[in-house]
């Protein structure tokens, strides 16, 4: 490995250790009094700050189990059947529940996928099998990566100019485009790391049996992407799944039962936050039960997927 | 000769296509079900010209009727099966989304100025609905209802020049109620709003300072304050801040047993908001009401009007350019206009007087398509 | 047999071309579709850009009514939220990198980084409730007064910590930010510090250093451009974040120093006010505040990735780490 490692250890001593006494006080032990007190002090330092990155790490993992727990605890609390099965009641009255809002959530996140997923796979597929080092695929590349951070409200923005002010509607299906957009670069990127890891020897299989470049990319080297591409189709719907803001002005919310993609459509995220806001305490036990579901939706997604990704092993030939 | 077998697991083939399935079945339920219209068919003798029904609308507007538009469109569900969809984002996004015609009705308490209504594509209809009041309502610990305040006690609260409670402006005029000294937060709407309207236009009208500091509108440069988003989202800010005091309109209020403060009207009475004292404000105007019937009924005169009340109203389009949709929203009309009003004073709306309904039945009537009117008697 | 060859031949020579043009069609979207967000954004932005041209960014006054409209108030929200929450998630984040990257054992590594990466799954709207209903009051009763009191009477920094409390403000929103991207700092620093190549460590340990003079004098300053470069990425991401930060920030457009005070940041008054804009300038106004925001994140994350890729060698780390929105 070439780099700054490849440096002679005998004469080069970093700046940090020359600060803290080492190197020349090493070569020359000096009277036991001054070297034994520059080692505690070092020896204390290395104690605090090991102890300061210890607890760091501790109130990450605390940040994340206050927020979690406190999800947990109140949404349990509120989860019932009727939640599950009720649309919401008029402003005001008690009960009621989400169940219009959690069918509308699969419903944007299925079209997403149905309008995202081949384009992200393709685009992936480009990227891995045919156009490695080309223009094109640098061009890709990079756009992939400034699509991961446009916000997602200016996403909305697009979707709202694209979809609904030419439909005079609002809809599901603006609101499936704009997650499509969101889902596309992870998608993208994921499909074409793991088409990395396909190892080369099946397409030279392939080849040596004279099958068309394009059969070998469909039948052999995806299929055995498949489980790799999958879990990052898991990841970005993880992320669709949570989105709010694109929705505001696109899927725009629904009291009711609704399956008419050219309609507005209930949505969890936008549901939770109508009702956090509200002064209601039935919709506030109500947000946190939304919470519940929404948080356990997206987490178990991505643990599926992580473990999925773990676990991936392209077929040995 | 057998062709050699494949590099690759058979199981795993038919993963994809049941994959794609599974992502395409609920969108592909959701595409085929659902259609808008349905036809229905004419009863026996009539003539066969009668126009097909649209099974759901999508409106969009005011915050501060939605307690009681949510029930009728609740009622009215289980009555026809008509489900009207209606998002309250604000009469402000009532406003704009109508002029877009995103949306097949608006709803806003601000009445629509000549400017937005010429920038719409088509000639559009103020339909009132029902009157409500716009209460202040505060957050105060030990503080009970029936704070007083004078015009120029609350002028001075939302100009941001009385900060404390126990603001002699404020304890004058309420001996005895033990008022701390903790510092006002005052709570206002971060969106379009109607209510804002309403409430603004009073203020204009009992502080001179206000109307030139500041002056009325749906969206205005506030002195102080917080942002909430609808009143939903001002009663849910006054709620969790305590000495927080906001402007909402009653039913607010009322469901969250949020105190409500008495103010002091022209007449120099001390009105609660109630039902009778919020149609007392609004028999002034019914006489006058002009053509359009746009009009404000803040500070009205009378010794029982509470002096900030509003009527409220649905906008829709003269000219509808849907047959279904067109006649199902004026036979919602209405259905609103004469069975509605009896849900209003549950929730603590005023019903219209007599001489509005007429008006707006008028109105009601005169909304056609390609020329003829949708409703006939 | 030889005709059999001969027809896979034939398809084969058609469906190639086909396939691997679809392809390529389908991976030229992406940047199309970056493009078609930056012109549809400029298009609908143009009567606010040739109204108003750059004063838009330093005018403080957002009177919709009056048709006045300055960036101002929502440009310094977006920035005082996003440095409090660099501020406070930048040591926080790489604290717990290096203990992912340097300390932790097999096991407990695994565990904690799988804890970390699942903080970052959580969507923006859920952090949004935590905020309104734990933080806010936590921020009103507790955290403000204690902090009015320590540091408000100071000269110069007290200005930070006076007026009235109410809980949200711009305090909570960089708390809030500050819990959203450290997952993203973590995640992507000890990836960063992983890459370090394992001689500059052996080499400090050699000589006699301790731990901590390991990462600090070796690995730190080798992995610096990268671990600025996951700082950017936070910052990229808290600068976007629209739902958590709305729901807390108090939504008043102001320029003021007091982190208590309430305040507006670009994407919330774009999710606030989109529906309701009611004639043209207003909405061109909203979308050029969208456009700006567009701008400003787009840089940041370039320059973050940049930074990254030289460190980890174009590894893609982390993909799965901007959460929602």
């Amino acid at each position: 490995m070439a780099g700054p490692a490849a440096v002679s250890v005998s004469t080069y001593v970093p700046a940090g250790l020359q600060r803290a006494g080492v190197g020349g006080r090493f070569q020359k032990p000096g009277p036991r009094g001054r070297r034994a007190a520059g080692y505690r002090r070092r020896r204390l330092t290395n104690a605090l700050m090991l102890a300061l990155v210890g607890a760091a790490a501790l109130l990450c993992v605390g940040v994340l189990v206050a927020v979690l727990g406190y999800t947990v605890v109140q949404g349990a609390g509120a989860l019932n059947l009727a939640f599950l099965t009720q649309t919401p009641k008029p402003v005001g009255e008690p009960g009621g529940g989400m169940a219009n809002a959690i069918a509308g959530t699969l419903v944007l996140v299925a079209l997403g996928c149905l309008l995202g997923l081949p384009v992200g796979i393709g685009a992936g597929v480009y990227l891995g099998e045919y156009g490695r080092t080309s223009r094109l695929a640098t061009l890709v590349r990079f756009a992939a990566d400034v699509l991961t951070g446009v916000p997602s409200i200016t996403i909305g923005l697009f979707a709202y100019a694209l979809v609904v002010l030419p439909m005079r509607h609002f809809s599901a299906l603006a609101g499936g485009v704009a997650l499509a957009i969101i889902m596309l670069p992870t998608v993208t990127r994921t499909t074409e790391e793991i088409l990395h890891l396909v190892p080369e020897s099946l397409r030279e299989a392939g080849l040596a049996l004279g099958v068309p470049r394009w059969k070998i990319v469909t039948w052999i080297t995806v299929p055995s992407a498949l489980t790799g591409i999958t879990t990052g189709a898991m990841l970005a719907v993880a992320r669709a799944a949570g989105e709010t803001a694109p929705l505001l002005f696109t899927a725009f919310g629904n009291r009711f039962w609704s399956w008419d993609l050219r309609q507005p459509i209930a949505a969890l995220p936008l549901q939770i936050f109508a009702y956090a806001i509200s002064p209601y305490r039935d919709w506030h036990r109500q947000a946190w039960a939304g919470a519940l579901v929404l948080v356990g939706l997206v987490l178990l997604l991505s643990i599926l997927a992580r473990v999925a990704g773990a676990r991936f092993r392209p077929a040995e030939p | 000769m057998s062709t050699p077998p494949l590099p690759y697991r058979l199981t795993r083939r038919t993963f994809l296509p049941a994959a794609g399935l599974a992502a395409a079945g609920p969108v592909l339920l959701a595409a085929c079900g659902g259609s808008t219209t349905t036809p229905v068919s004419p009863p026996a003798g009539t003539s066969p010209a009668a126009p097909a029904q649209a099974t759901t609308l999508t409106g969009a507007g005011a915050t501060f009727p939605y307690p009681l538009y949510s029930k009728w469109f609740d009622v009215y569900q289980q009555k026809t099966g008509v489900k009207i969809n209606y998002q309250s984002i604000g009469s402000g996004g009532g406003i704009q989304q109508i002029t877009q015609r995103t949306v097949d009705f608006g709803a806003s308490d601000a009445p629509m100025t000549d400017e937005q209504l010429a920038a719409a594509p088509g000639p559009l209809l103020h339909i009132p609905t029902v009157i409500g009041a716009v209460v202040v309502t505060y957050n105060v610990p030990g503080l009970g209802p029936g704070l007083k305040l004078t015009p120029e006690a609350l002028a001075g609260i939302f100009l941001g020049e009385v900060q404390k409670w126990n603001d002699p402006r404020i304890a004058q005029n309420n001996p005895g109620m033990g008022l701390p000294a903790t510092d006002i937060a005052v709570v206002h709407r971060s969106d379009g709003s109607g209510t804002t309207n309403i409430f603004t236009d009073y203020l204009s009208a009992v502080s001179a300072a206000w109307k030139s500091r500041v002056g009325k509108g749906t969206s205005v440069d506030w002195p102080v304050g917080l942002g909430g988003k609808g009143n939903e989202g001002v009663a849910g800010q006054v709620q969790q801040t305590p000495g927080a005091i906001g402007y909402v309109e009653l039913a607010y209020a009322v469901q969250n047993k949020l105190p409500v403060a008495t103010l002091k009207n022209q007449a120099g009475e001390l009105v609660d908001p109630t039902v009778e004292s919020t149609t007392a404000a609004a028999a002034g105007a019914a006489a006058s009401m002009p053509d359009d019937l746009r009009v404000s009924i803040v500070n009205a005169p009378g010794p029982r009007s509470y002096p900030i009340a509003g009527f409220t109203y649905l906008l829709v389009y003269r000219e509808q350019a849907d047959a279904a949709k067109g006649k199902t929203l004026v036979d919602f009309l209405w259905w609103a206009l004469h069975d509605g009003e009896a849900f209003a004073r549950d929730l603590l709306y005023a019903p219209l007087p007599a001489e509005v309904v007429r008006k707006a039945e008028a109105k009601i009537k005169s909304i056609t398509f390609q020329g003829k009117p949708l409703r006939a008697g | 047999m030889q005709r059999v060859w001969q027809r896979r031949q034939a398809t084969g020579r058609l469906a190639d071309p086909v396939f691997e043009w679809t392809v390529r069609v389908l991976a030229a979207a992406v940047p199309a579709l970056v493009l078609a967000i930056g012109a549809t954004l400029a298009k609908d932005a143009w009567p606010a850009l040739a109204r108003f041209g750059p004063a838009f960014l330093a005018a403080t006054t957002w009177d919709p009514v009056h048709q006045r409209f300055g960036a101002l108030p929502f440009l310094y929200g977006t920035l005082v939220t996003s440095a409090l929450a660099l501020v406070l998630a930048g040591p926080i984040g790489l604290g717990a990198a290096i203990f992912l990257a340097e300390l932790a054992p097999g096991w407990l590594r695994g565990l904690t980084s799988s804890l970390v990466e699942l903080l970052a799954a959580i969507p923006s709207v859920i952090y949004g409730l935590w905020g309104i209903f734990v933080l806010a009051p936590l921020l009103r009763s507790v955290i403000e007064p204690l902090l009015a009191a320590a540091l408000g009477p100071l000269p110069l920094i007290g200005a930070l910590f006076r007026g009235p409390m109410y809980g949200v403000g711009f305090l909570a929103g960089g708390l809030i930010l500050a819990i959203m991207i450290v997952p993203t700092i973590a995640a992507v620093s000890r990836d960063v510090l992983r890459a370090v190549p394992v001689e500059q460590r052996e080499a400090m340990l050699a000589l006699g250093a301790t731990r901590w003079e390991t990462i600090w004098g070796a690995v730190l300053p080798v992995a610096r451009p990268g671990i600025v470069g996951a700082v950017i990425l936070g910052l990229g991401r808290a600068l976007g974040e629209t739902m958590a930060v709305t729901m807390v920030i108090g939504n008043r457009p102001q320029v003021v120093a007091s982190l208590f005070a309430p305040g507006y940041t670009m994407a919330a008054v774009i999710a606030n006010e989109f529906t309701e804009a009611t004639y043209d300038l207003y909405l061109a106004a909203l979308v050029e505040i969208g456009l700006v925001l567009l701008l400003v994140t787009l840089v940041v994350n370039v320059v973050a990735r940049l930074l990254v890729w030289r460190i980890t060698g174009g590894r893609h780390a982390s993909l799965g780490l901007q959460g929602g929105g």
